[in-house]
């Protein structure tokens, strides 16, 4: 039983020395900023155009408050009402109950071929290798998800999977795998070959798995938004429906959906809706619908008052596409599944093993903040998250060391008056070399200011002087 | 102890201080002119608003359509739009969809603010065929359409339980550097005709 996540990509370096090999190709690094950049400017459009913007956050953030409160509730009234439309409900502890119950449902009725729409849950729970060495064949057919699996990569964001990749690149692995013309680039023609290579996947199907948006206790139903209508595709023709909701994608009523459809599309990519909104409530004719509702850390997290509005979020990744860290490292440069600053608060709120580099990806900006849908304060858990590190002496030795000097030079004012005045001197006199060798990580990318010949309390003292 | 129940205590023994569920109607103002503000919302997700009379005129515009995708078969649950040629009825399984061109089906109203129509499942014989079909017209009463996704989850409300969804134009993506591709895995073209 793991109630904390396995480390996603555990050779042992962190977010600095990620993000380093990211930035090592200038250009690529630029265009993948550029790109991400593209997608925070449509969402900007979007929201600017909705008046009433700033009362949707409000209010979507106090129905998810509401909710957390009352998640027990909530899921049993969904449970008995999904029940009664003809859904089969199933909880899960942790990702290997989660996966163990989704390898039951599918080998018990005969299932090796089947296919999946994008869901965050599964890839934490890590369930593709968990059924692919259980003699399944999982097809992820969302576009940017059969990029990555094709590739053997994992998603590098959470709604564009692919985003780290240009199309050259997509079109050598499509030549590869699916046979189209070498050299073939155009992003049409790409995306056209995917469709008839999926198109028989979902033909060939016995079965199909969801994530879930939301799930509304009033109904016991559940919505699914895709756009390109992958998620319809894989419930609509094989007649196995498998759908896996964490216990915080719970809301009260329909009327709640309202707030949340109109905040999610276009806090993603800017879009008013997406091309599909599939509220499902029980299985299709002569099928099977079964609802896998998964805790797998979240209770824990909910009990952590510090964290739990982290529980709020319904995975826009507005936060990614606007986080400057983010866009100059890659999804690859974090050691959590989900990356940016709502990866940062999952992954450190869940337990920092592994993690411990994530709370410093981050210049604290706030930005994620003002963007977020549902309010959760990013920055303000980000830096909790450094201050847990803090406590369980987890930072590295140059960082303890470095804050325990400054705790004794900021005490007391004699040390800190000779520091002052010997770092000016320093500066003014070492040499470029000595000054930027290895000792002095911060000088790595950047460049110390012009030290002042005079101290601010020099300044201060003699602006202070009566003037004749 | 079960999962559920083990699951459940843990909610609620973690569970924060209760709030009040705060009031959602209000938050918009209605749009003057509904069904321009529509026919402006479908174009933008990359569909077609038509405005037809009556229901000649929708069989004509369906008729059109038709000549204009070369569709061949046609599947039709609307029958003012004319009967096409695959009985969705006799279908045995969904997977015998494959090869449709084209689907014509009923929408249950539309939604001003983003272009959206409801599609309610029980009106469709399978699930699969709004998505399989090569290209899709919805047909919806021109009265029928609300102006934001407020009133129209309170329409659904309303509405006879069941399965159904919110359709906004084609199918699409921009996996492939932020292009974007209409017709990804679902229609290729979403026609709207407003009745009336």
């Amino acid at each position: 039983m793991s109630d904390s996540l396995p480390v996603l990509r555990s050779d042992g370096r962190g977010h600095a020395d990620r993000a380093a090999a990211f930035l090592r190709d200038e250009p690529h690094a630029h265009w993948h900023d550029q790109a991400v950049w593209f997608v925070r400017a449509k969402r900007d459009r979007a929201a600017s155009a909705v008046p009433e913007w700033e009362r949707l956050r409000e209010v979507a953030s106090r129905i998810k408050a509401h909710t957390q409160a009352r998640l027990a509730d909530y899921l049993e009234e969904f449970e008995r009402k999904a029940t009664a439309a003809g859904a089969t409900v199933h909880w899960a502890r942790d990702a290997d109950e989660h996966n163990a119950i989704v390898h039951r449902i599918l080998s018990e009725r005969g299932v090796t071929r089947l296919v999946k729409s994008k869901s965050m849950l599964t890839e934490e729970c890590h369930l593709n290798p968990y059924l692919e060495a259980r003699g399944i064949e999982v097809t992820d057919t969302d576009l940017g998800e059969r990029i990555v699996q094709l590739a053997k990569e994992p998603p590098s964001h959470i709604v564009m999977p692919a985003i780290h990749k240009k199309k050259e690149e997509i079109g050598d692995l499509f030549h590869e795998k699916l046979g189209t013309p070498e050299g073939l680039s155009d992003p049409t023609r790409l995306t056209e070959a995917a469709r008839a290579h999926l198109r028989e996947r979902f033909m060939a199907a016995q079965a199909g798995l969801t994530g879930v948006n939301f799930a509304v206790a009033e109904t016991g139903g559940f919505v699914v938004c895709t756009n390109e209508g992958n998620a319809d595709m894989g419930t609509s023709l094989p007649p196995i429906h498998v759908a896996c909701m964490g216990v915080e994608k719970i809301i009260p009523r329909l009327e709640d959906l309202a707030v949340f459809l109109r905040l999610l599309a276009r806090s993603a990519t800017g879009q008013p809706c997406t091309s599909y909104t599939t509220h499902f409530l029980g299985p299709m004719r002569g099928g099977e619908l079964h609802i896998v509702v998964v805790d797998n850390g979240r209770s824990a997290l909910l009990a952590r008052e510090q964290y739990r509005r982290a529980l709020h979020c319904i995975r826009c990744a507005a936060c990614m596409n606007t986080c400057p860290v983010y866009r100059r490292s890659g999804g690859y440069s974090y050691t959590y599944t989900i990356p940016g600053p709502i990866g940062i608060v999952l992954a450190t709120a869940r337990g920092v093993d592994g993690h411990a580099s994530l709370p410093f990806a981050s210049s604290l900006c706030g930005s994620c903040d003002d963007v977020c849908p549902v309010k959760i304060p990013l920055h303000e858990e980000i830096l909790t998250g450094r201050r847990d590190l803090a406590e369980r002496g987890l930072q590295p030795m140059s960082k303890r060391l470095g804050m325990r000097l400054a705790a004794l030079v900021l005490r007391v004012k004699l040390l800190y008056l000779a520091a002052g005045a010997t770092a000016r001197f320093l500066g003014r006199n070492l040499p470029r070399g000595v000054l930027y060798a290895r000792w002095n990580p911060w000088g790595r990318q950047r460049e110390l200011p012009p030290m002042p010949r005079e101290t601010f309390r020099q300044l201060y003292r003699k602006e202070r002087r009566p003037r004749v | 102890m079960s999962s559920r129940d083990e699951i459940l205590r843990r909610l609620r023994a973690a569970a924060p201080p209760p709030e009040a569920l705060p009031e959602t109607r209000g938050l918009a103002a209605p749009y003057a002119d509904r069904v321009a503000q529509f026919e402006t919302a479908v174009a933008a997700v990359a569909g077609t608003a038509v405005r037809v009379a009556d229901g000649p005129a929708l069989a004509d515009g369906v008729a059109a359509l038709a000549a204009r995708l070369g569709a061949k078969r046609i599947a039709s649950a609307v029958p003012d739009a004319g009967p096409g040629n695959v009985a969705l009825e006799a279908l045995r399984d969904p997977h015998e969809l494959e090869g449709v061109d084209l689907a014509v089906l009923p929408g249950v109203f539309g939604v001003a603010e983003n272009g959206a129509v409801w599609v309610a499942g029980a009106s469709l014989h399978d699930r699969a065929v709004f998505v399989v079909t090569q290209h899709l017209a919805l047909v919806l009463p021109a009265g029928e359409l609300v102006n934001d996704m407020h009133e129209a989850c309170a329409r659904v409300a309303a509405l006879p339980r069941g399965y159904g969804l919110f359709i906004a134009g084609p199918s699409k993506t921009a996996d492939i550097e932020q292009a974007l591709v209409i017709g990804a895995h679902g229609a290729r073209s979403c026609a709207v005709f407003l009745v009336g």
